[in-house]
């Protein structure tokens, strides 16, 4: 049986859709056949961001119809064979979205796949709250600045108590602080919340922190998700953030301020 | 760099602002999360009760509500004023 991930925040804005191209193309590529869903229905972007806005046929409001079935609306991803996007509507609004729709859904991927990595829109309202309603876990993904921690905390309470993992008295969602936009130096120099402030505030495990990267907007021009740029820190932030979440121990990274040049090497060596 | 270290420290640290702020501020936000949705038209009632028969202030009154394990409890706390009796 597949597991529900859900990628939320609470906040627009910080790095969702990012998050769960990169995080699903991570699972795919370690050989886990994933499907990433597009929850955002009537502004997809997820499509965009995964390169494959030209060959979006049909959506989910339309499978949620029976207007196409599930396997015909699902994008088979060019890069790794293991992935796939089923991508949200554009032009129905949110109300299209059933919640007995989305579990008959999810129920049929479950079957089939691995990992089912749900985008989850911004706010707390009908969208989100049907992203997250059947998760298994849960990705908060938070930027170290006062807003999106307090809606990342409001959001916690919800997948606290208006799942069906929490309706059913199951075990909880497994919840996840994903990190991202840091900025070493600007923590530094004490302009901007510190990993430990947002952990110590929200008391949760920290799977991962991303930092702020050019490499997200360069990736996310190309269609391409970050976490195949291999070079790039932000990518690499991403393949740790898979590989822990799959169990594998590996040590934060991109917490502290990245060694300035050659000038800055040289006086470090020892 | 020491002597930076120490101006930079004098001032205003705002990080450590956001933090202190946040932390009151979700731990309002957690305490009142479960709370029914009843409460504050509870609360007005009771203070139009109490208000028939003492002179209270509007904010004499606080009602909170605390969920532990399997227990609900309402906390009603009215402050009286020294000369009770209308
Ligand atoms: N680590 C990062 N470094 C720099 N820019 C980033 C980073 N993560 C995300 N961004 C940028 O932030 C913007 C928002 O990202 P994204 O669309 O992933 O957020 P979202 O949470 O899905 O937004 P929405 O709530 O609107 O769905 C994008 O322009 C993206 O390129
Ligand atoms: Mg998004």
């Amino acid at each position: 049986m597949g597991r529900i991930i859900v990628i939320t925040s609470g906040k627009g804005g910080v790095g969702k859709t990012t998050t769960s191209a990169a995080i699903a193309m991570g699972l795919a590529k370690k050989g886990h056949k994933t499907v990433v869903i597009d929850f955002d229905v009537g502004l997809r972007n997820l499509d965009l961001v995964m390169g494959c806005e030209r060959r979006v046929v049909y959506d989910l409001i339309n499978v949620i119809n029976e207007e196409s079935s599930l396997n015909q609306a699902l994008i088979k991803d060019k890069r790794c064979n293991q992935l796939f996007i089923l991508p949200a509507s554009q032009t129905r609004d949110k109300d299209a979205l059933s919640q007995e729709g989305i579990e008959k859904i999810l129920n049929q991927l479950k079957k089939e796949f691995k990992y089912i990595v749900c985008d989850s829109p911004a706010g707390i309202e009908r969208g989100a709250q049907l992203a997250m309603y059947f998760a298994d876990d849960a990705f908060v993904v938070t930027n170290p600045e006062v807003s999106s921690v307090r809606d990342s905390d409001r959001m916690l309470g919800i997948l606290a108590s208006k799942s069906q993992r929490a309706e059913n008295d199951e075990e909880p969602i497994q919840e996840y602080l994903l990190l991202s936009r840091y900025s070493p130096s600007r923590v530094k120099m004490g302009e901007m919340l510190s990993v430990e402030d947002v952990q110590e505030i929200l008391s949760m495990d920290l799977l991962g922190v991303v930092p702020e990267s050019q490499a997200v907007l360069n990736a996310s021009n190309k269609g391409i998700p970050v976490i195949l740029d291999e070079q790039s820190d932000a990518g690499q932030a991403y393949a740790d953030i898979v590989a822990r979440y799959l169990g594998e121990e590996r040590e934060h990274r991109f917490i502290d301020e990245e060694k300035k040049g050659l000038f800055g090497k040289l006086f470090r060596s020892k | 760099m020491s002597l930076l270290n120490y101006f930079r420290s004098t001032k205003p640290n705002s990080a450590s602002v956001a933090k202190d702020r946040l932390q009151i501020l979700v731990a309002h936000e957690r305490a009142t999360r479960n709370q029914p949705s009843y409460l504050p038209e509870l609360q007005k009632e009771l203070l139009a009760v109490i208000q028939k028969y003492v002179n209270v202030n509007d904010d004499a009154i606080t009602v909170s509500f605390e969920q532990e394990d399997n227990q609900e409890m309402l906390e009603l706390n009215i402050v009286l004023p020294e000369e009770s009796t209308k």
